[in-house]
């Protein structure tokens, strides 16, 4: 797959946790337009280990936009330039000939780097672990249409758990803050029959959980709604609030 | 009580905080405002300081003026202790960052123009506050419209207090919504219309306010 783009690469080069990185330059040519970033990365790194130096780190998975892993902060902002994709589908048209590409891992203190573009995002599980979650009877699922529920509800509980955990909202916030990510995974319980049972409880657990993890509070610059690869809206941040609060001054 | 200082001291707390006192803040500069805009009268400052003399006596607004300076102190104090949090969550800073991309700059730049609020305001309050509460001055020849035309004389003040203004629109064209928002009141319904009243709101305000040194610096008014 050859084309017609060179482009300098600017990638954070960092060996492990306790080491400090430093920004390499690389220079890259003959980029088909049609490429994913990733390919284009890996083209990259075919040559370094053809090379014999050491490949670029980075976290990827499915590529399909739908697993949360990749990441890259590529200039300036979290997944590049367009809006509603993930880095793995961001194609080298968006870019130009001669363009230089600076790419950057997650900043946070709550996600440390664990190798170049990599970062530790476990965070985000414990966060789950705290009171993300329903408990249920194993066994047969019961009948879908046994609990009624608003068709307003379903939606927004379904839009809130489009968020794939990519931890861009964290990446895009001034305070690298979390509660984009932590307002989709309680909005999604809260608004069903079934997250009812552990509903109050869920919002002080995770939200508590979030702030140990060190993420930041919220500024309302409305940065991680704009960036999130799956537009995730910021109605879910007030609910959190309110979820939060209504538990915190009603709950014994 | 422990959980209730517990939850005002995690990050939706602190937020529910500034929300609140902020929003007090919005209430205490409406009344602030409509009252200096009775120099607009053109009645020489008759009705202004009648105003002034009202709320200098009356008791319930003098023990307003005590929760209005804990209702300030605590939003000063607030939005420090998060700014100093919040900076602290990424140690490491990114080499190029496209703020405009996803956001305006004055919802980023919240705890800068809350500082340049603050010295503006010390230098607000020497002014007219300490003038007016602290010190004998004000006299039945030297009322505290007089003050206003008298201090307003120089370039240098009407410039800082213009400045003073824009910081404040600015920071209200960011907090007014935002503190609805960190209060939990972010609805398709209603969440169109408090954007639309927190614009106004701030451009109203702000501009308000720096018309006032202008007109007298200018003797626009009479």
């Amino acid at each position: 797959m050859e084309g017609n783009l060179n482009l300098t690469l600017k990638i954070w080069r960092q060996k492990n946790a306790q080491t400090a990185g430093k920004f390499e330059t690389y220079q890259v040519s003959g980029i088909s337009e049609d490429m994913s970033f990733l390919e284009m990365i890996d083209v990259l790194n075919n040559r370094l280990i053809e090379e014999g130096d050491d490949p670029v780190a980075f976290d990827h998975d499915c590529r399909e936009g739908i697993c949360g892993m990749c990441s890259m902060y590529i200039n300036g902002r979290p997944h590049g330039p367009n809006k509603g994709v993930t880095t793995c589908q961001l194609h080298m048209r968006s870019f130009s000939d001669g363009q230089t590409i600076t790419i950057e891992p997650w900043r946070a203190e709550a996600f440390p780097v664990i190798k170049d573009l990599v970062v530790n995002r476990s965070a985000f599980d414990r966060i789950i672990a705290a009171g993300g979650f329903i408990s249920v009877n194993t066994g047969n699922a019961q009948d879908a249409n046994s609990l009624p529920i608003p068709k307003d509800n379903a939606d927004d509980a379904f839009a809130a758990a489009a968020c794939i955990g990519c931890g861009a909202c964290v990446a895009a916030c001034k305070n690298a803050s979390a509660m984009l990510f932590t307002s989709a995974k309680i909005s999604q319980l809260a608004l069903l029959p079934q997250g009812q049972a552990e509903r109050a409880k869920r919002a002080e657990a995770m939200v508590a959980q979030m702030d140990e993890e060190g993420f930041g509070a919220c500024s309302n610059t409305g940065a991680c709604e704009a960036e999130c690869p799956k537009g995730i809206s910021l109605e879910n941040i007030a609910r959190m609030n309110r979820e939060y609060f209504s538990s915190v001054f009603t709950s014994k | 009580m422990a959980w209730l200082s517990k939850s005002l001291n995690s990050s939706l707390g602190k937020k529910l905080l500034m929300a609140i006192t902020g929003l007090f803040l919005v209430s205490f500069l409406i009344v602030h405002c409509g009252l200096n805009a009775t120099i607009f009268l053109n009645d020489g400052g008759a009705t202004f300081n009648a105003g002034a003399e009202f709320m200098a006596k009356n008791p319930i607004i003098r023990t307003m003026e005590i929760v209005l300076f804990g209702g300030l102190l605590l939003h000063i104090l607030d939005g420090l202790r998060l700014w100093m949090d919040n900076k602290k969550k990424r140690p490491v800073a990114y080499a190029v960052v496209d703020g405009a991309a996803n956001s305006k700059w004055y919802s980023r730049s919240m705890g800068l123009l809350g500082t340049l609020l603050l010295l503006f305001l010390i230098i607000h309050l020497k002014h007219f506050w300490y003038f007016s509460r602290l010190t004998d001055n004000l006299t039945e020849e030297h009322t505290l419209y007089h003050e206003m035309q008298a201090v307003f004389t120089s370039p240098v003040v009407v410039a800082i207090y213009v400045l003073g203004c824009i910081s404040l629109g600015y920071h209200l064209l960011h907090g007014f919504q935002s503190a609805f928002q960190s209060l939990g009141w972010n609805h398709p319904k209603y969440t169109p219309t408090i954007k639309c009243i927190g614009a106004a709101y701030a451009i109203i305000i702000a501009a308000l306010f720096a018309a006032m040194p202008i007109a007298l610096h200018f003797n626009l008014i009479h």
